[in-house]
């Protein structure tokens, strides 16, 4: 099973790249932002201050920005959850950063690119999968499809692009991968 | 200008989607140089005994006679992966510097002329 659009999202925990855990459950939240993303990933970097901005612009609206670092690091060591923990001690991310070693989440949510963004409503369902917004080279952009999924959920309207194509690099699956995943559930 | 008779080539992988991009900035560059009709070529990557023999950090990596034109500064490991370049703004990028690429490609391409 993976997510789409209008599917209940489970509540899932998942290690901190810097210790500790965290379970996220988006029926407790006005709304909730999962990026799959990269340590080295051109297109999360690009769009990594866009998508950081967001998490600061809506902390006070009671919407995280929850960031899941799935890739294999053995086939991309610089995705290793000590470089991870790096980028948090060095202060690149406002929001919680995880660590998805089994990759069961990133399989459940249907997560294929980094980065790869799901925005989830207060009910639990998915409002939003896709790209951050049109253009990784624009910052004007603003990761606007997201901000403009937030603010539609935010005052109760339908979001009206729930889908778009999600941009960057594919997600570094581990070779012993299990060929069936269940879904995440906390 | 004739052609460079170096084989000019994109090193990609079919998991990054930036090959197409790197190969229109690449024309153009070989143009501005006078190098028009230079034919490009395209090595596929896909397996990471490859990446490790070619030293192949990623995709697109531009290779005139065999060797990365843009090695970088970072001793980065071979992965089959996409490949980060930095513009000149500072800006990351899944693409070289079009100024980059030109430069490094003409001093590539002077030991061929």
């Amino acid at each position: 099973m993976t997510y789409t659009p209008g599917d209940i999202v489970f509540p899932f925990t998942l290690p901190r790249v810097d210790g500790g855990e965290l379970t996220v459950d988006p029926r407790i939240n006005a709304a909730t932002v999962v990026v799959f993303t990269a340590n080295h990933c051109p297109y999360a970097l690009a769009w990594h201050d866009r998508l950081d901005a967001v998490a600061r612009d809506y902390a006070d609206r009671g919407v995280p920005v929850i960031q899941i670092s799935a890739n294999d690091q053995a086939r991309q060591p610089l995705d290793s959850r000590e470089a991870s923990a790096e980028r948090v001690a060095k202060g690149h991310f406002s929001g919680p950063y995880l660590h998805d070693e089994s990759q069961e989440l990133a399989r459940a949510f249907g997560a294929e690119k980094t980065p790869d963004v799901y925005v989830i409503d207060g009910t639990g369902r998915l409002a939003y999968h896709g790209a951050p917004d049109d253009d990784h080279e624009s910052e004007d952009a603003r990761a606007h499809y997201v901000r403009n999924a937030l603010d539609q959920i935010l005052a109760g309207q339908p979001v009206l692009v729930p889908l778009t194509e999600a941009v960057g690099c594919s997600i570094k699956w581990r070779e012993d991968a299990p060929l069936t995943i269940g879904t995440a559930q906390a | 200008m004739s052609p460079s008779p170096a084989a000019v080539e994109i090193w990609t992988w079919s998991g990054c989607p930036s090959h197409e991009r790197a190969k229109a900035d690449l024309v153009a560059a070989l143009d501005s140089l006078g190098l028009h009709d230079t034919p490009v070529g395209l090595r596929w990557v896909e397996t990471e005994e490859e990446a490790r023999e070619r030293h192949f950090i990623g995709s697109p990596t531009i290779a005139v006679a065999g060797r990365d034109i843009l090695p970088g500064q970072l001793q980065e490991p071979a992965a089959l992966t996409c490949r980060v370049y930095h513009r000149r703004d500072g800006r990351v990028s899944p693409v070289p510097d079009p100024d980059d690429l030109r430069e490094a490609l003409q001093s590539a391409l002077s030991d061929w002329s």
